[in-house]
């Protein structure tokens, strides 16, 4: 006989889980009292929306599923914004949550919350547990969704009474979902349909998204550009899913994108789509975009083709497998006039800023991280401007490098991200790229990283204010900074790091940036805030105003 | 997108007979926007599964994401959008109108013309059962308002494909 918490301890350990990341309440102390003995690691979090963006980097560092643990009612609430930030962005994770007794369920009892309600419309699927010998089966689909098809957050919702149930029923090994049947294969005929016009193009573009990086095929993405010569953007999800440092590389497209990526995209003839869902803050005006251009759309989602774009070809299935079919249906071709055209554009519009300044540019900050790092360090961002200038200055070389709240656009979401992406990858270097604003919203997982003795790298672009906020108001609201300053209140951030029992390093001039950096990447057994005080009204660029074609953009003309 | 028709949509939807299914087909609707004409559930011949049907007003293009996203939802097992003139739909109504005991056999010849029954009669007023499309309830409605209508519940339509043919799956 196991009770209900050993059958859920025993099957995330043949799921392959070794962390959990949770904080404890009445209604999982049963539960905790099962993970004290076990082999999982618990890693103790300050806040439960900490646990879950720690289980969600964690699951985009590794490719596992992460795992997160709350108590009912407001434990629960609290991993809403972390579950729906996962779910946007389709990263497989499972968050367990206690509830209060079965028999007590719906009396408003103490701590008590609709958590399967709450989350529905942000899972891609939730349970409630009512019986202990559904337990066992109910975890094992749970992780069979959250890895299968469209990754994304499964919840599990747990009485305490269930955890302390006991049974000896067996756990079924087979997962029977009668209603959940992902489409893998592409359809042939597609595929084939797609390679024809592939090579009859004369400007594709390869618009690669975060499927590529879920469906583990950057190597397939790489080989298609190279043998057919097609240049290559990433949607921020993707970034690292094409080395940046390629020729065919455009970087990132959209709203904040290279203006090269934009005009190759508005020009071209062929676009391929591959596990990316034409967001608006990728499309722009949706009429002016890739209006040239036949449109091939590879996604394993169904929902997500032709949602805001018709398009001509579609392919549902696993990226993957779909390259597979494709790569030797399509023939080598140089496109030399093409190929040409985009070194054009790239020579001729590059990033830029004001290298010459003596003051702390950020975009020189994030530099010098990809440089001493040697491309290779995890970076982790907030959102808003750290999260574009992180973007746009380090030169993603992988897979799994870089690590951002796409699709919700989650402040707060970085500093755990990081402390989760570290977990999975001890040796790595981890960078979480962070605003003055958005670190203080999850501040309190440094008592998490110091005690785990995690050296996460906290790069504060400090600029005093809500500065993508602030960049909006003075390029459309005429200057007028509506409760966007925030350095006549911002804690001395050294200090802090200090309180905490971590490190902290200020920095005012460039010249201190390098070493500054150099001194962070020595420690090894503490996180390090440095505090790098940008100027303050430097602005994110190229950008296209909400609602522009993708090819009209402010700023980005060297 | 060329310009498209919008038109009634029939979607019919076998679906796990579990708890919280139909808060969660409900809550994509609102939460994407779509909009429901009218909604009727229930079981089907295996009890593991309920049917649902669903009339959606909307474009080609809506009813398609329509279609999609409901069959993202784990416990739905398949959806089809049934297409027009391959499906037999009925919509059963009760309606309370008013009746003074002279009126009672006018109304009785206007609910026989219908194929109606008067299932209940009271002093001032008699309620009348009539199922059948949309447009044969709508022009019954028309006929017995005078009398005046004071009450009236509606199932909601339900429906089913003709013959063996089998609708597009999940």
């Amino acid at each position: 006989m196991r009770t209900g918490g050993q059958i859920l301890v025993d099957v995330l350990r043949e799921e392959g889980t070794d962390v959990v990341f949770g904080l404890p309440g009445g209604a999982v102390i049963p539960l905790f009292d099962v993970l004290y003995d076990s082999a999982l690691r618990v890693i103790l979090v300050r806040h439960e929306q900490g646990a879950g963006h720690m289980a969600d980097g964690y699951a985009r560092a590794s490719g596992k599923v992460g795992v997160c643990i709350a108590t009912s009612g407001p434990g629960a609430t609290n991993l809403v914004t972390a579950i729906a930030t996962a779910n946007m962005d389709s990263v497989p994770m499972v968050a367990i949550t206690g509830q209060v007794k079965t028999h007590l369920i719906g009396n408003d009892a103490f701590q008590e919350a609709d958590t399967t309600g709450i989350t529905r419309p942000v899972t891609k699927h939730n349970y409630l547990v009512k019986d202990v010998n559904e337990l066992g089966r109910i975890v094992k689909e749970a992780f069979y969704i959250a890895r299968t098809g469209r990754p994304g957050p499964v919840l599990i919702d747990l009485p305490v009474d269930v955890t302390t149930s006991k049974t000896d029923a067996p756990v079924p090994q087979k997962v029977e979902l009668p209603g959940y049947n992902p489409v893998y294969e592409g359809h042939p005929g597609q595929i084939k349909r797609a390679a024809k016009m592939i090579n009859a193009a004369k400007k594709p573009v390869i618009y690669a998204g975060g499927g590529i990086i879920s469906s583990n095929c950057a190597d397939l993405l790489g080989e298609l550009a190279v043998k057919c010569n097609i240049p290559v953007t990433t949607t921020l999800m993707a970034l690292g899913a094409f080395p940046e440092t390629h020729e065919l590389s455009l970087g990132m497209l959209g709203m904040h994108g290279t203006v090269y990526a934009n005009y190759a995209i508005t020009d071209c003839d062929l676009l391929i789509a591959i596990g990316a869902r034409f967001d608006d803050r990728i499309t722009g005006k949706i009429e002016a975009f890739a209006p040239r251009a036949q449109i091939i759309h590879v996604d394993i989602d169904p929902a997500s083709i032709s949602k805001s774009i018709p398009v001509h070809v579609p392919v549902v299935g696993d990226a993957k497998l779909i390259l597979q079919k494709l790569l030797p249906l399509v023939q080598a071709a140089e496109r030399k006039e093409w190929v040409g055209q985009v070194r054009e554009w790239k020579a001729k519009y590059p990033l830029h800023y004001d290298r010459s300044a003596q003051t702390v540019k950020p975009q020189y900050v994030v530099e010098q991280i990809s440089e001493i790092s040697g491309g290779n360090a995890i970076i982790c961002t907030e959102v808003g401007q750290n999260q574009m200038w992180s973007a746009q200055w380090f030169k993603y070389r992988r897979p799994r490098q870089f690590i951002s709240s796409g699709g919700l656009g989650t402040m707060g979401f970085g500093f755990p991200a990081a402390i989760g992406a570290q977990v999975a990858c001890p040796d790595a270097t981890v960078f979480d790229i962070a605003g003055d604003g958005s670190i203080q919203m999850n501040i309190q997982e440094l008592s998490t990283a110091v005690k785990q003795k995690l050296p996460v790298k906290i790069a504060i672009l400090n600029n005093g204010y809500l500065g993508m906020v602030r960049q909006w108001q003075e390029l459309f609201f005429n200057k007028r900074y509506s409760s966007t300053h925030l350095a006549d209140a911002n804690p001395d951030f050294v200090k802090l790091a200090d309180a905490f029992g971590a490190r902290g390093i200020l920095v005012t001039t460039k010249a201190e940036v390098r070493p500054a950096l150099e001194q962070a990447m020595a420690i090894k057994d503490v996180p390090t805030i440095i505090d790098f005080r940008i100027d303050q009204e430097e602005n994110v660029f190229p950008m296209v105003p909400v609602g522009e074609a993708i090819n009209r953009m402010l700023g980005g003309m060297a | 997108m060329a310009e498209e028709k919008t038109r009634k949509h029939i979607i019919s939807a076998l679906v796990e007979n579990k708890v919280g299914v139909l808060a969660h087909i409900a809550g994509m609707f609102s939460a994407r926007g779509f909009n429901i004409d009218s909604l009727a559930v229930g079981e089907t011949e295996d009890p593991e599964l309920s049917r649902m049907t669903i009339v959606v007003p909307g474009d080609d293009a809506t009813l398609e994401q329509v279609r999609k996203q409901l069959s993202k939802i784990i416990n739905v097992v398949s959806v089809t959008d049934l297409a027009p003139g391959s499906y037999v739909e009925r919509d059963l109504m009760m309606v309370k109108v008013s009746a003074t005991p002279a009126q009672r056999s006018e109304i009785s010849l206007i609910t026989d013309i219908f194929r109606g029954r008067i299932i209940d009669v009271g002093m001032k007023d008699v309620i009348v059962e009539i199922s059948g499309q949309e447009s044969k309830l709508e022009a019954f409605v028309n006929l017995i308002k005078p009398y005046g209508v004071k009450e009236m519940s509606r199932t909601g339509r339900i429906a089913m494909v003709r013959g063996s043919a089998q609708g597009k799956g999940k």
